[in-house]
C-alpha cells in the first residue's frame, strides 16, 4: 500500500478493480460465492441482482468491513488487503451509502472534513478542506455551499456532500449504493450527469442498483449477481433489459403488468382539506385532497418526504391530522376516539405500510404470530373468551402463506429470517385476505426481489378488479404507471395535480414531483 | 444449523456461566487466604445440607420468583421496572391493612384477601410511574427509582403512626393473630410424615409464587393481552400501526407487574414475620432484576433463577457462620460475580460457544 496508487495508474491496462475467487459465509449461508471481476479504471460499472444475491456483502468486503473467507483483492494491479475502511480509503476506494452518513446539524465543510481533520485544532483542516471543496466544485460540478447546514440541503445535495467526502479523500474508485432510491427523476439525472463527468476524468465507479433502467442508461459493463454467485458479465451495449431480468431471477420476468381497463365505480373514499403538524412542529401535511373510488387504483407519486407517509399513517390511524374524511359516506375520524388502527380495520380499511420491518412485521414474532397481527381481535382467532387460538392462527398462517408462496411456508419461522420479498407476502396476505374496501398500500415493492414484485403486483390488479378501491403510493414512478389508473403528485404536502397514466409521462410527472407545475409557470 | 440448539442457549451457557463466577469468586477467596473449595462446600451445604437450610432456601427463592416475575411482565413490554423494591414494600402494607383490619378466622379466608391487599397496594405503586410514562414520556426507570425511595419513607412513617403497636418502641405494627397465619413447610408435610424443620420460615407462598408463574407463562403466550403486551415491547411502531394503544398495554403492563412484585409481601410479612416491620423487602425487589435476566423473562427460567439466587443467599448466610474470615461483604461479592456472568457478561460465552456448535454441526453435516 503506497501513496502512488492514488495518483495516477502505474499500468493503465490493469483493471482498477479486480476481485478473484471472493467468497464469504455467515454461518451456514454463501453470501458469496467465488465471486470474479474486473472493472477497468475509467468506466462505469453495474450490479444488479435480487435482494440478498449478495450484492452488499461484496461492496461490504471491498469496503473492508466484513474479511472474505478466500479471495484476493487487486487495486490497479496491486494485491490489496482490505481489513478494514480505513484501509479502503488508504487504496482509494470512496463508498456513497445508501442511507446517508452525515451529520444533520454540522455544515458540509465540517462533515467533508469529520474523520480527516489534520490536528488536534480545527481551523487549517477547515480552511484546506474549503479550497480543495472550490476545486473539487469546479472539476466535476458538483456544487455546494460549504457552509450550508446538511439537514438544510435537499437530498441530492445531501448525496453530492457524501460524493464530496469520497473525492476529498482522495477517492479514485466510487460505490455508490442504490443511489437514486430517494432523488427525484431530476435529481436522478443530475446525479448521472455527475456520474458521467467523474468518468471522463478517469474515476472508476461502481454502480449498485435494482432499476434496470438506470444500468441501461449509464454503465458500461454490468454484473448480475444471482444467490451469491456472479451469473454473468456483459458489455450493457450488448444486453436489454429483458435479458437481465431473466439472468438475476433465472427465468423469464414479465417487467409490465397485464391488465384491463378500470372500471372506477362510486367515490369510496373523500379526503378533504388534509392537515397534519408533526411533533417538530413542522406542517406535513397542507389541505391535502382526494377522491378514491370502488375498483380503481390511484398512485400518488412523488418524492419521498413530501407527505406521502404521513398521508398513510393518517388514513391508517396511527397520525392526527385535522380535515375532513368520509368513508362510505360516513364521517371517518382523523385524530382522537375512533382514529386508530382497529377502528379503521374494522370500517374496512387495510394498510400495506411503508416500512414493513418497523410497522407491518414484528421482526421477532412468528410468521404466524405476524398473520394475526393488528386482526388479533378478530372472533376467528379467538379460542374463548380468555385465551387466543394459537393452533387456530397457525392453520390460518401455513394457508395463507401457500396461497401467497411465501417461502419457505413456515408459519414458525420469525419474521426476520424472510427475504424482504417473503416478509412482504406476508403482510399483504394479512391485509388483503381481510377482505377491505379500501387498500392504503405504501411501496409494495421496497426492497423486493424481481420475482416477488411481479406476483405482487398482480394481487394488486386481482384486489382493484374485485372492486377493492385501493391507494398506491409509491417512490417509483415505474410503479406508479405500470399499476395506477389514475396518478396524484404529491408535492410539500399539498396535491400538485393529477393525471391519467395514458395522458402523461415521466418528465411530466418528474416536473410535478419537483413542485413545477407548468400550467402555473 | 444456522443456530445452536436452544436448550444449549438455555441451559448450558448458564452453567457454564455460573462456573466461570465461581472459578473468578474462587480466585477472590483464595487471594483474602481462603480456601475456595470450603467455601463452595459450606454454601452448598447450607443451602441445601438440612431441611432447615433448605427451607431458608425456599423462603428466599419464593421472594425472588414473585420479584423476578414481576420485572419479566414488563420486560415483555419492554418497561424496565426498578420499582419492584417499593412495589412489594407497598404490597406489605396493603396485606398489613387487610390482616390488621378483620380478625380472621382461618388462613384460607385471610389468603385470598392479603393477596387482593398486597397485589392491589402493589400495583397501585406502579401505576403512576405507568401512567407518567405513558403520557407525559417520563422514563419509567427515574420514576420507578425515584418511589422506590417514596415507598420507603410512606413505610417508615406509617409504622411510627397510624400502623405502630400502641405502647412499644419498635417500628412494628401488632401479629396479625393466628387466623392469619400461613402454613409452614413443616406443617404441610409433617401430614404426609415427611419432617421438615420447625423453624424454616418457608411456607405456603412457595405454592403461590408457583401458581404465579404459570399465570404469568399463560398471560404471555396464550392470551391476546400477552401478545399485544409482547407485540409492544418488541415494536412500539409496530403497534401503532396496528392500533394497539401505547397507553393501555403500558399501563396494564405495569400493573400486572407491581402486583406481582407486591405479592412478595404474602410471604415475608403474611408467612415470616405476621407482622409489618420495616425493610422486609431486604433488596428482594432489586434482586428479581437479576433473576428476571437470568431466567430470560420466561416463568420456568425464572423459578430456576430465583432457586439459584435463593441457594445463594442462604448459602451465604451459613458461609459467614462457618467461615469467619469471609465477611458479609465478600458474599455480597460472590453473588455480584455470580450476577455479572450470567447476565451482563452472557455473551462473552455464547458467542464462542455459539461458533463452536456451528462448526461442529458443519463438520457432522
Amino acid at each position: 500500500m503506497t501513496a502512488q496508487q492514488h495518483s495516477g495508474r502505474p499500468d493503465a491496462a490493469a483493471p482498477a478493480i479486480e476481485l478473484r475467487g471472493i467468497s464469504k459465509a455467515f454461518g451456514p449461508v454463501q453470501a458469496n460465492k467465488d465471486i470474479s471481476i474486473r472493472v477497468m479504471p475509467g468506466t462505469i460499472h453495474g450490479i444488479i441482482g435480487e435482494n440478498g444475491a449478495g450484492k452488499s456483502t461484496l461492496m461490504s468486503i471491498l469496503y473492508g468491513f466484513y474479511k472474505a473467507d478466500a479471495g484476493e483483492i487487486f487495486i490497479n494491479g496491486t494485491k490489496t488487503e482490505i481489513p478494514d475502511s480505513q484501509a479502503a480509503i488508504a487504496a482509494g476506494i470512496g463508498m456513497v451509502f445508501q442511507h446517508f452518513k452525515l451529520v444533520q446539524n454540522f455544515s458540509v465543510l465540517e462533515n467533508v472534513v469529520l474523520g480527516a481533520e489534520d490536528g488536534a485544532m480545527l481551523r487549517p483542516s477547515l480552511a484546506k478542506a474549503r479550497s480543495s471543496l472550490t476545486e473539487l466544485a469546479a472539476e466535476y460540478e458538483l456544487h455546494v455551499d460549504p457552509d450550508a447546514i446538511v439537514e438544510e440541503l435537499s437530498v441530492g445535495h445531501q448525496q453530492r456532500v457524501e460524493i464530496l467526502k469520497a473525492l476529498y479523500r482522495q477517492a479514485d474508485i466510487l460505490i455508490l449504493d442504490e443511489p437514486t432510491g430517494v432523488l427525484t427523476p431530476a435529481e436522478a439525472d443530475q446525479l448521472f450527469r455527475i456520474l458521467d463527468r467523474l468518468r471522463e476524468e478517469g474515476k472508476t465507479i461502481i454502480l449498485i442498483t435494482h432499476k434496470l433502467r438506470e444500468i441501461m442508461e449509464i454503465t458500461d459493463t454490468v454484473s448480475v449477481m444471482r444467490r451469491g454467485e456472479m451469473t454473468a458479465t456483459v458489455k450493457t451495449s450488448e444486453t436489454s433489459p429483458e435479458q437481465l431480468a431473466e439472468l438475476m431471477v433465472g427465468r423469464k420476468v414479465l417487467l409490465r403488468v397485464d391488465k384491463t381497463v378500470a372500471q372506477p365505480g362510486t367515490p369510496v373514499l373523500e379526503v378533504k382539506n388534509l392537515r397534519l403538524v408533526d411533533e417538530q412542529g413542522v406542517e406535513r401535511l397542507k389541505g391535502f385532497d382526494l377522491t378514491l373510488r370502488k375498483g380503481e387504483i390511484l398512485g400518488v407519486a412523488g418524492v419521498a418526504g413530501n407527505g406521502q407517509s404521513e398521508l398513510l399513517e393518517v388514513l391508517g390511524g396511527y397520525a392526527d391530522a385535522t380535515g375532513e374524511a368520509l368513508l362510505n359516506g360516513a364521517r371517518l375520524p382523523l385524530s382522537g376516539a375512533g382514529a386508530d388502527g382497529r377502528s379503521r380495520r374494522n370500517a374496512g380499511i387495510a394498510h400495506v405500510p411503508e416500512d414493513r420491518q418497523n410497522e407491518g412485521l414484528i421482526m421477532d414474532f412468528m410468521a404466524w404470530e405476524n398473520v394475526a397481527f393488528g386482526y388479533h381481535h378478530d372472533s376467528a382467532y379467538q379460542k374463548n373468551a380468555l385465551f387466543i387460538d394459537n393452533v387456530g392462527i397457525q392453520k390460518e398462517a401455513e394457508a395463507k402463506m401457500q396461497r401467497f408462496d411465501v417461502r419457505p411456508p413456515n408459519p414458525k419461522l420469525r419474521a426476520k429470517n424472510f427475504s424482504g420479498g417473503n416478509q412482504q407476502k406476508i403482510v399483504v396476505a394479512r391485509e388483503i385476505e381481510s377482505k377491505p374496501d379500501v387498500l392504503l398500500i405504501g411501496q409494495p415493492t421496497r426492497g423486493v426481489d424481481i420475482g416477488a414484485i411481479e406476483f405482487i403486483h398482480q394481487q394488486i390488479i386481482n384486489l382493484r378488479d374485485q372492486g377493492v378501491a385501493i391507494l398506491l403510493v409509491s417512490v417509483e414512478l415505474d410503479e406508479i404507471f405500470s399499476l395506477s389508473d389514475r396518478i396524484a403528485v404529491m408535492f410539500d404536502g399539498k396535491l400538485m395535480g393529477e393525471r391519467m397514466p395514458e395522458e402523461t409521462n415521466e418528465k411530466e410527472l418528474g416536473l410535478l414531483m419537483a413542485g413545477v407545475n407548468e400550467k402555473v409557470a | 444449523m444456522e443456530k445452536m440448539p436452544h436448550w444449549v442457549d438455555v441451559i448450558v451457557i448458564p452453567l457454564i456461566n455460573i462456573l466461570l463466577a465461581f472459578i473468578v469468586a474462587g480466585l477472590v477467596v483464595f487471594a483474602i487466604g481462603e480456601n475456595p473449595f470450603d467455601m463452595v462446600y459450606y454454601m452448598v451445604k447450607g443451602a441445601l445440607g438440612s431441611t432447615n437450610g433448605i427451607g431458608y432456601t425456599l423462603y428466599y427463592t419464593t421472594n425472588y420468583i414473585f420479584t423476578g416475575l414481576a420485572f419479566a411482565v414488563a420486560m415483555h413490554a419492554k418497561l424496565f421496572n426498578i420499582g419492584g423494591e417499593g412495589q412489594a414494600g407497598l404490597g406489605g402494607i396493603g396485606a398489613a391493612l387487610v390482616l390488621l383490619a378483620v380478625p380472621w378466622p382461618h388462613w384460607t379466608l385471610a389468603l385470598p384477601f392479603a393477596v387482593l391487599g398486597a397485589g392491589l397496594f402493589g400495583a397501585a405503586w406502579a401505576a403512576v410511574p405507568a401512567y407518567l410514562q405513558a403520557k407525559r414520556g417520563s422514563h419509567i426507570v427515574i420514576t420507578t427509582i425515584m418511589f422506590n425511595f417514596i415507598a420507603g419513607a410512606l413505610a417508615i412513617y406509617l409504622l411510627n403512626g397510624a400502623l405502630k403497636k400502641p405502647g412499644q418502641q419498635a417500628a412494628e405494627t401488632r401479629h396479625f393473630g393466628e387466623g392469619a397465619h400461613l402454613p409452614t413447610f413443616h406443617e404441610m408435610l409433617s401430614p404426609f410424615g415427611i419432617e421438615f424443620s420447625k423453624s424454616a420460615p418457608a411456607n405456603f407462598s412457595f405454592v403461590l409464587a408457583l401458581i404465579a408463574a404459570v399465570f404469568v407463562w399463560v398471560l404471555i403466550w396464550r392470551t391476546r393481552l400477552g401478545y399485544e403486551l409482547r407485540a409492544f415491547g418488541n415494536s412500539a411502531s409496530a403497534t401503532a400501526y396496528a392500533g394497539i394503544s401505547s397507553v393501555r398495554v403500558t399501563i396494564i403492563a405495569m400493573l400486572i407487574s407491581g402486583g406481582l412484585a407486591g405479592l412478595l409481601a404474602i410471604n415475608v410479612v403474611m408467612g415470616e414475620a405476621e407482622r409489618l416491620i420495616l425493610n422486609f423487602v431486604e433488596g428482594a425487589g432489586f434482586m428479581g432484576i437479576a433473576v428476571a435476566l437470568m431466567g430470560r423473562n420466561h416463568p420456568f427460567g425464572i423459578i430456576l433463577a430465583a432457586f439459584l439466587f435463593g441457594m445463594l443467599n442462604q448459602g451465604g448466610f451459613e458461609l459467614m457462620w462457618e467461615m469467619p474470615g469471609i465477611s458479609r461483604e465478600m458474599v455480597f461479592v460472590i453473588q455480584a460475580l455470580i450476577i455479572i456472568f450470567t447476565g451482563a457478561l452472557v455473551h462473552m460465552t455464547r458467542d464462542p460457544i455459539e461458533r463452536m456448535f456451528i462448526r461442529m454441526s458443519k463438520r457432522s453435516a
